[in-house]
């Protein structure tokens, strides 16, 4: 099979309307694509933002609605609150759960992730257990905070799981933090800046537990009253967030032949998907948490990453790659992952990726003073930088992270301490 | 041509009027050493790198002025020697690096809050409405003298909360202290004295007006920023002057040149203007354009405290740095057909506010107060015409607008 579809593409699916959906549809009409448009997405609601959910709305302070700006001109048919159940590649059709099947000259996947339920679905189910991923339930917790519960236990030592831990402390709710393995958010900033998190959310009165696990959920008539740990321990709460990661929506690809699993859905450098046999699929893309694929920047790797900036930019680089005739030529996603979190009073800011890092080093401000800015290096080369309340000075770091400079790129700079090289 | 002697071009008064060929030559090569030992940087991606380039120090200014004896020992051995060693440590933080500067700045973005902000519109469109209304029965007016120049004055004084009836010092003073903003005026004795003795007599004003916010508070910036809140820390008396200081002077000087360089630009380009009155929506656009097509803020320097390599070069430790804002943003290779005003373009990312650590505090307000200025010019003069093309410009080659705009029109519409 060639690896570049023929001809101009006159019909476009995109499944999912969430960022990524959004962003490509709106790149592809911007990159000047005139046909039929199509975005299929499971939730009722037009797409929305999902970073204020466990922030802003949570705390009340914006409203649910946090519907992302369309473009007026965007002339795209929205299929809400359907989800997508079939692909057939050989007859370029997506089934849909309302029966429907959408004909595509190119595909985008773009279904994301769902927030992970709690492994006990008898536990799962308890009034007062709850998953934050939606608008609904973002809508759902916050109606629950409101009426100010008697403690809110989070489980998970993510950034989710965080945030929504600081937005409880705002509101003054008591809130316990369950952290199962190593220290808070180490998975993305190490155990160093994660302790520091953690130290951090102690002191604004968070009863954070290292290396706990939740035993059983006490109920009483279908109601959450408390949680019993592994080590014995009850807590008294009426209400449990699992924060426990999420799981990507790849459930309708199956037996379609494409490469996808728990891990995402495979594609190369390009966002074009690949077969289960490593073949390209040429009018198939996928961009978003979904996406599986080489990052330049980590060895060709292949990496899911779920961010807000990624999503964006992989999705303008599938919309111009789909619409790329045979000479125009592919544009290669080659976006340097990064994120921010607010929480506690804190902005935390990343760029790169600092999973597998060997070394430390604070290269601005200092730990002491919350305020800093930290580089991990990996053998020898300066892979991603981490800044707490001190962003401006990242752009600088990202160069270097692109240009694999060695590690610390710079060593004589405007408020930097005499630098140490630490362990992560 | 060589390029080493571009940049004195770029500072001779005779070039003010445009100096957009000369930024092109400079663009040659994107960082360029000059005579002096500065080195110039002229392009887009280069700017925008060395921004946020943590090698880049803002602590570039002069040594303090030479001493002289003015005969009274008190002044000369104890008042003059500790008020410049106050001066030298409690610099605005325009002229400050991190950690300072971003603990300063971080108090002055909580006073200078977005509502605060935007409850300054409407206030805007009755000064700005008041001020048209003197036209009446002019045949002329200089659009500098009779209204680019006390509009924004009269807003940043409101803000920081400064009583109307000082507001003419206040313009008096915050003209002369602009002068220290301005690189190729500021190394001047006699410009430095004048600036010692005016930053002298505003201090005093302004300890008087900080004890009256503290003991009477008001809703305005410099309540906030003398009384603190729960939060955070209170900012010394030192600081809080020097930053009221550059408010006003940063929230003045560049106004007026952003509002009169965007009219001297769309009366040189007539469709714009009679596009802005037939659809005052597209005032935000035709903004951010301006402040591409020809920024306020010409340039701003900077001191490098380590070697920067950098577009093949290197900067060397202590070289002065000179970061052509306005050249970025005719970079070809950044914007398409950079010479050509054209409010549509679709990716705008100008350096119009500068960028990285320092990216204009003033931005939100700057761009309330040019628009609400604009759509009122636009819809009631009637049929204005430049009088003098180009205008005669004022000395500064950073702070860079006319000096007058001399306008003639048939005369002004109802508000």
């Amino acid at each position: 099979m060639s690896e570049t579809p023929s001809g101009a593409p006159e019909r476009i699916v995109v499944v999912g309307a969430s960022l990524a959906g959004l962003s490509a549809a709106q790149a592809l009409r911007t990159e000047g694509f005139a046909g039929s448009l199509t975005l299929v997405g499971d939730e009722r609601h037009a797409p929305y933002d999902r970073p204020p959910l466990s922030k802003q709305v949570l705390r009340g302070l914006f409203s649910p609605d946090t519907t992302l700006p369309r473009h007026p001109d965007l002339n795209a048919e929205f299929r809400l609150g359907t989800p997508a159940n079939r692909l057939d590649l050989d007859a370029r059709t997506v089934s849909l759960g309302d029966g429907t099947t959408l004909p595509y000259d190119r595909l985008l996947i773009a279904t994301g992730t769902r927030a992970r339920p709690w492994p006990k679905s008898d536990e799962a189910t308890l009034d007062g257990v709850f998953t934050l991923r939606t608008r609904d339930d973002a809508e759902k917790l916050s109606a629950r905070l409101k009426a100010g519960p008697r403690r809110v236990v989070l489980v998970g030592g993510g950034f989710i799981g965080f945030e929504v831990a600081s937005t409880c402390r705002d509101l003054d709710i008591p809130v316990t933090v369950l952290v199962r393995d190593g220290q808070p958010l180490e998975a993305a900033l190490g155990p160093r800046l994660g302790g520091l998190v953690g130290e951090i959310a102690i002191e604004r009165g968070v009863d954070l537990r290292l290396g706990a696990e939740i035993e059983q959920m006490d109920s009483e008539g279908g109601r959450l009253t408390g949680v019993t740990l592994k080590d014995g321990e009850r807590i008294e709460a009426d209400i449990v967030v699992a924060a426990i990661g999420t799981v990507r929506n790849v459930e309708w690809l199956e037996g379609s032949g494409l490469a996808a699993d728990e891990g995402g859905v495979l594609c190369d450098g390009y966002c074009r998907v690949l077969r289960t046999n490593g073949d390209i699929v040429p009018d198939v893309f996928a961009a978003g948490d979904v996406a599986r694929w080489p990052n330049p920047h980590q060895d060709e790797a292949l990496v899911a990453v779920e961010h807000w900036g990624n999503a964006c930019a992989q999705a303008k680089a599938a919309a111009r790659n789909m619409l790329a005739g045979p000479a125009a030529g592919l544009t290669r996603h080659d976006h340097l992952p990064d994120f921010w979190s607010q929480q506690f009073g804190l902005t935390i800011k990343l760029v790169g990726l600092a999973d597998g890092a060997d070394s430390l080093s604070i290269v601005h401000g200092s730990l002491e003073a919350r305020r800093f800015v930290a580089l991990y290096g990996k053998d020898g080369r300066t892979v991603a930088a981490a800044s707490i309340d001190s962003a401006r000075w990242l752009p600088a770091y990202a160069a270097a992270i692109r240009e694999r400079a060695p590690f610390p790129p710079i060593t004589d700079a405007v408020d930097q301490p005499r630098l140490r090289i630490e362990e992560p | 041509m060589s390029c080493t002697t571009l940049f004195e071009q770029v500072l001779d008064p005779d070039n003010r009027a445009n100096p957009y060929g000369l930024f092109a030559e400079l663009r040659r090569q994107p960082v360029c050493r000059q005579e002096d030992g500065t080195y110039v940087v002229s392009t887009h991606a280069e700017i925008a790198r060395l921004v946020s380039d943590p090698r880049i120090s803002s602590e570039d200014l002069p040594d303090p002025q030479k001493f002289r004896w003015t005969g009274h020992p008190i002044t000369d051995l104890f008042v003059r020697p500790i008020r410049a060693e106050i001066r030298r440590r409690h610099q605005p933080f325009i002229f400050r690096d991190p950690p300072d500067h971003d603990r300063l700045r971080g108090l002055v973005m909580r006073a200078f809050s977005p509502e605060r902000v935007r409850r300054m519109r409407e206030e805007t469109e009755e000064l700005t409405n008041e001020l048209i209304e003197k036209f009446a029965g002019k045949a002329r007016i200089d659009l500098v003298d009779d209204f680019s120049y006390p509009l924004p004055v009269t807003v940043i004084c409101k803000l920081l909360g400064v009583p109307p009836e000082d507001e003419p010092q206040f313009q008096g003073w915050a003209t002369q202290l602009a002068t220290a903003l301005e690189p190729n005026q500021r190394g001047d004795e006699e410009t430095q004295a004048k600036n010692e003795q005016c930053f002298t007599e505003i201090s005093e004003f302004l300890r008087d007006l900080i004890a009256k916010k503290r003991k009477e508070p008001q809703d305005d910036i410099l309540t906030d920023l003398a009384n603190g809140d729960d939060d955070t820390e209170r900012m010394n008396d030192f600081d809080l002057i020097a930053t009221a200081v550059l408010l006003l002077v940063a929230g003045h000087e560049t106004t007026v040149n952003l509002i009169t360089n965007s009219v001297l630009t769309l009366l040189r380009f007539p469709e714009h203007w009679q596009r802005l009155r037939d659809d005052p929506a597209i005032a935000p656009r035709l903004i951010e354009e301006m402040l591409r097509y020809e920024p306020p803020v010409q340039y701003r320097t900077r001191l490098a405290i380590a070697d920067i390599p950098i577009a093949g070069v290197t900067i060397p430790k202590d070289a002065p740095v000179v970061l052509l804002l306005a050249s970025g943003n005719r970079d070809p290779d950044r914007f398409p057909d950079p010479d050509r005003f054209d409010p549509d373009r679709p990716d705008n990312r100008h350096l119009g506010f500068g960028g990285g650590l320092h990216y204009c505090v003033g931005a939100p307000l700057a761009r309330i107060e040019a628009e609400v200025a604009l759509v009122a010019l636009a819809k009631r003069l009637q049929n204005p015409r430049l009088v003098e093309d180009p205008p005669p410009y004022r000395p500064g080659a950073s702070l860079r607008g006319p000096r007058h705009l001399c306008l003639a029109f048939d005369g002004i519409a109802g508000a």
